[in-house]
């Protein structure tokens, strides 16, 4: 340690505070300049954490279950009578699919439909809620054989989630649909109308930018749309519901609250690459893929359910 | 630490160790508690556990043991912050330091006071430190943020700091005084 005398010892304790209060201005700016820096800084820090949290989530998961469970026992017979009125539903929807499937296949028969390609995806835990106070996102671990590229898609078992905005070499960064810097393209599927679902931070997206003539009614599913080159389409989001203010918002079809694990398609898109994205993927023109796209997407009901999976005709 | 002038003997490897230890010890408990608020719990909030967290810790012991948090060590502090929550960096690396500054500034007749008082204190820098939050998030993403999340920040370290406190306090008399060895 270096000997310096009282006088010039107490000077330096004086200015360290504001010379510290200067550099968070220059942290600020420097954030803004270069959000790729701060952004591979966040990453390097996320993949140290990810390997705790990762160890930590059994023990936790064990905690909530047994948590859960306690409060699954006073509600059992409410439960039970609701599930057993959801499998009646569900066993006439069975019998809708069987029948739907059946002639689905006999028709792609009679076309000599193609099918599209099945895209990868990789599996991985969610091991932390890491968005802050203004932001919505979750944390994934990644074990290092398998790898993550920024822009994939994250789905639950029930819908889209979101994108993988940040991708380190142990973690990824999943941005929500929820959050507000989230805009993504979509289909109405029972107008095929056009709209643009935003996150605001709240539970549920709104809906804005749709045409004139096709207003967003109420129940009604919302597909992703292959706009832009973002997305697939027909990957389910939710459904719409007005609120109190006569907003159409989008119930997301994925439970957002409980993500445990996601899987994360890679359908290489090369259109608009993930929100605050650097110059990361060669960007080709959408055209070739989004042309073929959005006559099927577009089409009336009818249609509507063999465009459930064209993840390009490549 | 030495009050009284005099010669005394050299300290032992052990008392040496045991004194940073203590010193260390406020530094270590809040870094700890930052990364245990950010494992997934699935708490309702749990978003907003961290600024609360931070902020409370660094007015308790800038008020009470500054010696334990020396500016540079607020501005990391402030830096996982940020880096931990998404924000854009440097806010709250900024807003730890102002805290830091003004809780220096008022440390002489704050520490005299009660609890109640200090809480109160509390209260007002956390209400000014939350809503400057707020506002430079929303200046730097340009985009009107929801005010309502920086409310419940507000209201959550407000009602955590007596929690916080009394183990502070505790710790602060025993395990981080170093006049005990």
């Amino acid at each position: 340690m270096i000997r310096l005398s009282i006088p010039v010892r107490q000077a330096l304790e004086k200015l360290s505070l504001p010379v510290l209060i200067a550099a968070a201005f220059a942290l600020m700016l420097i954030g803004k300049a270069d959000a790729v820096l701060a952004m591979r800084v966040r990453m390097a820090l996320a993949d140290t954490l990810a390997p705790i949290y990762g160890t930590m989530a059994k023990p936790l998961a064990n905690l909530r279950g047994v948590a859960t469970d306690v409060l699954d026992i006073w509600d059992l017979r409410a439960e039970n009578a609701q599930l057993r009125a959801e499998n009646e539903a569900l066993h006439r929807w069975q019998a809708a699919a069987l029948a739907l499937e059946a002639q689905n296949t006999e028709f792609k028969a009679a076309l000599s439909w193609m099918p599209p390609q099945a895209p990868a995806f990789t599996t991985a835990p969610v091991v932390a809620d890491s968005g802050g106070i203004y932001a919505r996102s979750v944390l994934v671990g990644v074990t290092p054989p398998h790898h993550v590229t920024k822009g994939e898609i994250a789905l639950d078992d029930r819908g889209v989630v979101g994108r993988v905005t940040e991708a380190g070499s142990r973690s990824a960064r999943v941005l929500l649909i929820t959050d507000m810097n989230s805009r993504i393209p979509v289909v109405l599927e029972g107008s095929g109308g056009r709209a643009v679902m935003e996150g605001t931070n709240g539970a549920f997206p709104v809906l804005r930018y749709w045409p004139e003539g096709t207003i967003p009614a109420e129940g009604e599913r919302v597909m992703t749309s292959a706009a832009a080159g973002a997305f697939p389409a027909g990957l389910p989001l939710g459904t719409v519901h007005y609120n109190a203010d006569k907003v159409p918002q989008v119930h997301p079809e994925a439970d957002l609250d409980h993500l445990a694990i996601l899987r994360l398609f890679d359908y290489d898109l090369t259109g608009v690459t993930a929100p605050d994205a650097p110059a990361g993927r060669p960007v080709q023109p959408p055209p070739s893929t989004a042309a073929p796209m959005a006559p099927a997407s577009t089409t009336p009901k009818p249609g509507a359910v063999s465009a459930a999976h064209p993840a390009g005709p490549r | 630490m030495e009050k009284t002038p005099g010669i005394r003997p050299r300290r032992s490897f052990g008392q040496r160790l045991d004194r940073t230890a203590r010193r260390g010890f406020p530094g270590a408990i809040t870094i700890f508690a930052m990364v245990i608020a950010g494992a997934p719990f699935g708490l309702p909030g749990q978003a907003q556990l961290l600024p609360a967290i931070t902020l409370a810790s660094v007015f308790f012991w800038s008020l009470f043991r500054p010696v334990a948090f020396p500016p540079p060590f607020v501005f990391v502090l402030g830096l996982l912050a940020d880096l931990m929550e998404e924000m854009p960096p440097g806010v709250s690396v900024l807003i730890l330091l102002l805290t830091q500054m003004l809780v220096l500034r008022i440390r002489r007749p704050l520490g005299k006071q009660s609890f109640l008082f200090v809480w109160l204190i509390f209260t007002i820098v956390a209400a000014v430190a939350t809503a400057l939050q707020w506002a430079l998030c929303s200046l730097l993403d340009w985009t009107f943020f929801p005010p309502a999340s920086g409310l419940f920040v507000f209201l959550l370290a407000t009602g955590l700091y007596p929690l916080i406190a009394i183990v502070f306090i505790q710790a602060h008399r025993s395990l981080a005084a170093p006049e005990q060895t």
